[in-house]
């Protein structure tokens, strides 16, 4: 799966070689195989045609340096346009507040649980941050007692009330419960929920609005195929979220889901996960995210090669 | 169903206005397919499929795509023997019948044995289940409180204790209780992970010294809002523990459920149950013909 990019490239680039100039004739096979390779990394069809329609516009006519073989020529552009697709500054979060008070949104089995542990961690190591984990997950079956498991392994404090099963109510109480209790920082745990699920979509809704967070973060799993767009834009629509946590990202996944919803929300992708233990948190990296999706060390050693 | 009449609704959408299928129609089909996860590899056979079928019959009409669609993807569903079921059943070829539950994280095993046992049980099948995720923070608990739910017992230990050890202890009670049907929850693994997948080995071993030819069913679960990845998922997975039977959960989402047509393309392996839902009637015994029915309604 990781070879894909390269080998298709390889190939198509083959035809490329040997030619002056791009042309539409010659530059068509190449598109083709570019177009598909970002399929196969789960690029959302329509942008990844965008994407294709927009390298194929650089590359023909007047952009053509004519010091360069055109297959280098492709390479450059795509890998260029894919950086300022997924680019924009490394941002961090908000911490603002007092408390400042993060909200978690996704789909089930996202990561959100372990993401917030993960947060919690990382705020109290390297920010000098004393954090405060907010149970409300009211339905999956142990949802509270696993975000009490990860506050013990990263020593951060939770609240839960066991007996409520309103999430607005658990996380108001919660801030108040932080401000006399000296947190800086509210991390707010919520259910997995599909957009389609209007009463679930409405809860959040309600949560957001009555606890006004400083930061709300989308969690989304790197291997999500291309319902990502229409997910991340439902959850938007919503929540207009700050910024999105994709997680998982130590499979073999290519991840294209990346690109996919920067494309359609324009949020910045502020952390990534890269394992089950709770140090296993990286702030992102737009440029690596793009080599990772087109495989660029393959690519860049194509150039080299060319 | 809402998350597979937008298949419908998008190919009317592309063939409306149009008497024939013309290479609009196949790139509208095209996309219709890969923005469903099908795959690009079975979208690509399904397209030259048709298209040999307009080259052959000259003219094909667009009210004519729906039927040979709908032909070429059960077609590509029966190769694998998908979905001839149309209720839960435990073989009784084996007591007990031992069933092993395997995928990445967050897929929906452990949801997905809740609602299992419950329709065994219904069945008036004597269940038990196994913790061995013994690594997740609180999977133990999580599953406890489904085996309360069905009311079947549990075999579990402490958290991080070894999982083929809870399993053996699993079939041990099995045998002692005369169960009819054994479920093993394990922990969620990325099949990148050599040891992870190496510990499915060793537990699926263990596992034998108490029922020699255990388990009798290995399930892979696959959330079905998963892109490409869900291929090398089951190529790993099947390397590692031989995969007899597939579920895909999370189907009451918006993802159309199109990579059940691509793996049982791309795979001989068939896909058993599919996941609706969170509650315990949430799942539903795939079955192929009504699959293709609800794509195309
Ligand atoms: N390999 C890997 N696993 C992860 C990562 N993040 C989370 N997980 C695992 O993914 C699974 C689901 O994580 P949770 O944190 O429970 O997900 P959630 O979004 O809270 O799930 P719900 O509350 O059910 O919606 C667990 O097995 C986690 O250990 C990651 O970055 N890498
Ligand atoms: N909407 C929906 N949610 C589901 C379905 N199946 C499982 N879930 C949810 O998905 C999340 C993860 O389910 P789990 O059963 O914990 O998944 P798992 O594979 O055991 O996870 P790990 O053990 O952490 O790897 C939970 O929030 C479940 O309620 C389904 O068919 N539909
Ligand atoms: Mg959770
Ligand atoms: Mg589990």
């Amino acid at each position: 799966m990781f070879d894909n990019l390269s080998e298709k490239l390889d190939k198509a680039l083959h035809v490329l070689k040997g030619h002056g100039q791009i042309t539409e004739i010659n530059v068509a096979e190449t598109l083709k195989e570019i177009r598909r390779a970002l399929l196969d990394a789960d690029v959302n069809f329509k942008i990844a045609k965008e994407f294709t329609n927009r390298v194929k516009e650089k590359a023909i006519g007047e952009n053509v340096l004519t010091t360069l073989q055109p297959g280098q020529l492709m390479v450059k552009i795509v890998k260029d346009e894919l950086t300022e697709l997924m680019g924009g500054d490394v941002t961090g979060i908000n911490l603002n507040g007092n408390p400042t008070v993060i909200l978690m949104s996704g789909l089930q089995g996202s990561g959100k649980t372990t993401f917030s542990g993960k947060l919690a961690n990382y705020l109290k190591t390297k920010k000098n941050k004393k954090p405060l984990l907010v149970a409300c997950d009211v339905y999956r079956p142990a949802a509270i007692d696993q975000l009490h498991v990860v506050g013990v392994q990263v020593g951060v404090d939770v609240y839960s009330d066991r007996g409520n099963n309103d999430p607005v109510s658990i996380a108001k109480s919660a801030i108040a419960h932080a401000k006399t209790n000296g947190h800086n920082v509210v991390i707010v745990d919520t259910a997995g929920r599909l957009a389609v699920d209007e009463q679930m979509m409405k809860e959040i809704a309600n949560v957001h609005k009555a606890i006004q967070p400083h930061e709300t973060l989308f969690v989304v799993d790197a291997m999500t195929g291309q319902d990502a767009v229409n997910t991340a834009k439902a959850f938007n629509d919503i929540l207009n979220f700050d910024g999105v946590i994709l997680t998982k990202l130590d499979g073999d996944t290519r991840g294209g889901a990346a690109i996919s919803i920067k494309s359609v929300v324009n949020k910045p992708i502020k952390f990534i996960g890269t394992g089950e233990k709770m140090e296993a948190i990286d702030v992102f990296y737009p440029s690596r995210m793009a080599d990772r999706i087109l495989g660029m060390g393959d690519v860049v050693s194509l150039v080299e090669r060319a | 169903e809402k998350s597979n009449s937008s298949f419908f609704t998008k190919l009317s959408k592309a063939v409306a206005g149009k008497s024939k299928v013309d290479d609009e129609v196949l790139d509208d089909l095209e996309e219709i397919l890969v923005s469903s996860d099908v795959g690009v590899n079975t979208t690509l056979k399904i397209i030259e499929r048709i298209e040999a079928r307009v080259a052959r019959d000259k003219y094909l009409g667009t009210d004519e795509l729906n039927v040979i669609l709908r032909e070429e993807i059960a077609g590509l569903l029966s190769e694998t023997n998908t979905g001839e079921d149309t209720e839960f059943v435990v073989p009784t070829s084996s007591k007990p019948y031992v069933l092993m539950v395997v995928g990445v994280n967050g897929v929906g095993k452990t949801t997905t044995i809740g609602k299992l046992a419950h329709q065994f049980k219904k069945q008036g099948k004597k269940v038990v289940l196994g913790a061995a995720d013994t690594f997740r923070a609180a999977a133990i608990d999580q599953l406890q409180v489904w085996a309360d739910r069905v009311d079947v017992p549990l075999v579990k230990q402490q958290m991080g204790s070894d999982p083929a050890s809870v399993a053996f202890d699993t079939l041990s009670s099995a045998m002692n209780q005369d169960a009819d049907v054994v479920i093993i929850d394990t922990a969620g693994r990325l099949h990148n992970k050599v040891n992870l997948m190496n510990e499915l080995s060793k537990v699926k071993r263990v596992m034998q010294k108490v029922v020699p030819d255990a388990p009798h069913d290995v399930l892979l679960v696959l959330d079905g809002s998963t892109g490409q990845n869900a291929f090398e998922q089951a190529k790993q997975f099947t390397k590692a523990t031989e995969v007899t039977s597939l579920a895909v959960t999370k189907l009451d989402g918006t993802a159309k459920g199109g990579v059940v047509i691509g793996i049982s393309d791309q795979f001989q392996i068939p896909v058993k149950y599919i996941g609706v839902g969170e509650g315990i009637e949430h799942l539903q015994v795939f079955n192929k013909y009504e699959f293709v029915d609800s794509f195309f309604k």
